[in-house]
């Protein structure tokens, strides 16, 4: 049974920060079809498309029936620990500070044999239930949970490390205005973050929500306008050192592409929040975080960036503003390979049109800003990468594998 | 359990065991190492490097060269060229190829040697480096190495056949105990198991004297025609037989069997004798639960018994079991593929009555074995020789 974490102490400010040390990193190029599975929390096995045979590690061929035809397909999670050990004195540096540490050999329903990091309440000769997970490395790795929920199974250390639950930690949500920025705020209180900063730029214009939010235990509104390189700078100068989560919540959307407005003017906007904005945000807060990544407790564990799925293929009804989610998403990209010496990880909500002011003409199905804050707690306890939001989302993620070429030209229909 | 008819290794044999003493950390080459070999080989034949017309060559820390390489390195110039990555089982899977190609008269003189450096830091640049399962699926466990893989197959084995830890124990005890008799060993001071016991724990169950010490050196010797031998003055073991198997029982949850268990009969077939007959056993013992699984795949006891097997006999130089007269890697050290030469050499030295300090008295045919390659979850390679001393 796993004992509850206890609350982090106010940190020592003479005492050295640890440095964050990653687990070994190198993979082969097929195993990557792993770390696809585990970005978006799915349990994924090499299937034969020839014979049918399961296999793992991953393969170039069938060692049944030697076919090149593996695919990674969803398996069944289910398997039994056939034995573990405990490594007192593992020879490499990130685990060697993390033991004693259990890893275990797993046996799966459907065939192949698993290594695998054990949650501390699996039992050997046992049922397990797998996953894969992204490690402080960002490759995946197996992770064998107990078959059933047990007491506090979410504070299992070596469960921790794959994830970046917000219980205990500190996150900045930068835009409280926003209605998604607000629910963020609750969901995160909800799941146990210990602080949660809320940025508003010029905070002494009132605001919808803004009486709720100041009643939260535990909620501090800080001043924020992201298009201020001030502004950014020195909000991090204050509590840059204390940011373990940073949800950017900025939001800008207006409608139009490219003929039918005049000059650059409102493009010129959208890159400054959206784009310039992440910029700043990142260059502000991330050193800092890449730093903290092995911190204890309440190390830096993530950042969460929210993107309009029109990132991944424009929709010229907003064309300009899919533009600017794009780019988002390229420096994302850069942001997560940038943060991955620290172990911190870089989660992306992809998101259909949301139910806000500025897709008012947009028919259903919209996303309710209170699933967006949802889908970022439970990317964020999953320990995921890539999530989609909502039923468009879902489609777009989904036609994109079918035929690229059939969104681009259905979108601009 | 297949029976094949397979040609023996007539008026081949094998002379001049070499080891070339281990060193905890060398700032030497992998190439330094194996020179060192190949000159004690030429000088223990009296022959010079033209006379070499065969090379074989196993190592994990040679960098960028195999064996062609190396033959430039050494000035060689030979007609029969092998480099052989097999880890543990490298020393047999050497010997069966070089004796083949001496009987076919592809080469009159073969030399086989596996040498390691160990550097600082080396040991560390093998593991990450070890293979493709490993690096995707073990290494990113935190493993270090290969204790992790078989701290599961130890403790599977444990639960399954009763076995415990002080069973492991006279294993490493009764080797260290050899050890002390060889001046080359690593290990110099005795090992009683109420240390082994009270050891810190690597990887449960595996403690620190279930681990071998990773270290440099070089092992080598020569095969050749018996007439070669007789010409040289060599004194030289005959082969009786050879067997090797890679990636058996391929369907067994856990390893508690390597591929010896399939090939046994043909092995003691082969040489005309039988398990009784053998006056030591040189098993690969990277960990003492694997000597142990040795014991009953090569026919010594029955699939489980390897505990009892152990509680029954004393597996000293001058014990009822003779096994790993040099100490073993346990004791001796693991040079790296040098590791899978050790028992083999060894072995060579008992039949020829040259092992000095370590002799077991009269001993004239003897079983040396080899192990090897955790690429994923089990070791993957298995194979053994049986040899016989001229008076045999």
């Amino acid at each position: 049974m796993i004992e509850p974490i206890a609350k982090p102490r106010r940190k020592n400010p003479l005492k050295r920060t640890r440095l964050p040390t990653l687990p070994p990193r190198a993979r082969s190029r097929a195993s990557h079809g792993f770390t696809r599975a585990a970005a978006e929390g799915r349990f994924m096995l090499q299937r034969c498309g020839a014979c049918g045979t399961f296999c793992y590690p991953a393969r170039d061929a069938c060692p049944t029936c030697l076919s090149a035809d593996l695919v990674f397909a969803d398996a069944p999670r289910r398997g039994m620990l056939l034995c573990e050990t405990t490594l007192h004195v593992p020879a490499d540096v990130h685990f060697r500070e993390r033991a004693p540490w259990r890893v275990g050999l797993v046996a799966m329903e459907c065939g192949p044999r698993l290594v695998a990091h054990l949650h501390a309440d699996c039992e050997e000769g046992g049922p397990v239930v797998m996953s894969f997970q992204l490690d402080k490395s960002g490759q995946a790795v197996a992770f064998a949970h107990p078959e059933r929920e047990t007491p506090n199974m979410t504070d299992d250390r070596q469960w921790r490390e794959m994830t970046a639950d917000p219980k205990f930690r500190r996150v900045l949500v930068t835009n409280g205005r926003s209605i998604v920025g607000q629910e963020t705020v609750a969901a995160l209180k909800a799941a146990g973050a210990s602080i949660v900063f809320v940025g508003v730029a010029e905070p002494w214009k009132p605001f919808h929500g803004e009486d709720t939010l100041r009643t939260l235990e535990g909620v501090e509104i800080v001043p924020l306008d992201i298009g201020d390189e001030k502004s950014v700078a020195d909000l991090a100068a204050d509590i840059g050192g204390k940011v373990d989560i940073l949800v950017n919540t900025t939001e800008h959307v207006r409608a139009g592409g490219l003929l039918d407005r005049q000059g650059t003017s409102i493009v010129r906007d959208e890159i400054d929040q959206a784009y310039l904005g992440f910029v700043q945000l990142a260059q502000a807060f991330g050193p800092a975080m890449r730093m903290r990544g092995s911190d204890g407790v309440n190390s830096a564990a993530a950042w969460v960036n929210i993107l309009s799925v029109y990132a991944l293929a424009n929709w010229p009804v907003f064309g300009a503003y899919s533009a600017s989610q794009a780019a988002c998403l390229s420096l994302s990209h850069s942001l997560r390979a940038e943060l991955r010496p620290g172990g911190v990880k870089v989660v992306n909500v992809f998101t259909g049109p949301l139910d806000i002011e500025w897709f008012q003409t947009v028919p259903p199905p919209k996303v309710a800003p209170r699933a967006v804050a949802a889908a970022i707690v439970s990317a964020l306890k999953r320990g995921l990468e890539d999530v989609f939001v909502g039923d468009v989302a879902e489609d777009i993620r989904q036609r994109l594998i079918a035929n690229p070429k059939a969104v681009e030209r259905e979108l601009g229909a | 359990m297949q029976s094949s008819i397979r040609t023996p290794y007539d008026r081949v044999v094998m002379a001049v065991p070499v080891t070339i003493p281990y060193m905890r950390y060398s700032i030497e080459s992998a190439q330094w190492w194996i020179g060192r070999a190949l000159k004690a080989l030429v000088d223990g034949a009296g022959i010079t490097p033209r006379d070499i017309d065969g090379f074989c060559v196993s190592s994990f820390t040679a960098g960028l060269d195999s064996g062609i390489g190396l033959t430039q390195h050494f000035g060689l110039c030979v007609r029969w060229l092998d480099t052989i990555p097999l880890g543990g089982a490298s020393a047999i899977a050497a010997l069966r190829r070089a004796a083949r190609a001496v009987q076919a008269g592809d080469a009159r003189i073969v030399a086989c040697v596996a040498g390691d450096t160990n550097h600082v830091d080396s040991f560390r640049y093998t593991l990450e480096n070890f293979s493709r399962f490993n690096q995707d699926a073990v290494y990113p466990y935190g493993a270090g190495g290969a204790n992790a893989s078989f701290a599961l197959i130890a403790r599977n084995y444990m639960r399954t056949f009763g076995a415990k830890r002080e069973d492991f124990g006279r294993i490493a005890v009764a080797q260290r105990s050899n050890a002390l008799r060889n001046p080359n060993a690593l290990m110099k001071t005795p090992l009683t198991i109420e240390q082994y016991m009270s050891a810190r724990p690597i990887a449960d169950p595996i403690h620190l004297f279930d681990c071998v010490m990773p270290c440099a050196g070089a092992e080598a010797f020569l095969v050749m025609s018996e007439d070669v031998a007789a010409s040289l003055n060599l004194p030289a073991a005959k082969i009786l037989a050879t067997i090797e198997r890679h990636n058996a029982f391929g369907d067994d949850p856990v390893q508690v069997r390597g591929g010896w268990a399939m090939d046994i009969d043909e092995l003691y077939a082969m040489a005309g004798v039988k398990p009784d007959d053998l006056d030591f056993v040189e098993t690969y013992d990277d960990y003492p639960v694997i000597s142990m699984m040795q014991f009953e795949d090569l026919g010594f006891c029955r699939k489980g018994e390897g505990p009892d097997f152990v509680r029954q006999h004393d597996l000293t130089i001058d014990g009822s079991f003779p096994h790993n007269t040099s100490g073993g890697q346990l004791s001796v050290g693991q040079a790296g593929a040098g590791g899978a030469y050790l028992g083999v050499v060894e072995a060579l030295r008992q039949v020829l009555g040259q092992a000095g300090p370590t002799q077991v008295r009269d001993a004239r045919i003897g079983l040396a074995s080899g192990f090897g390659m955790i690429n994923y979850d089990r070791g993957l390679a298995s194979g053994a020789a049986i040899l016989a001393g001229p008076g045999a």
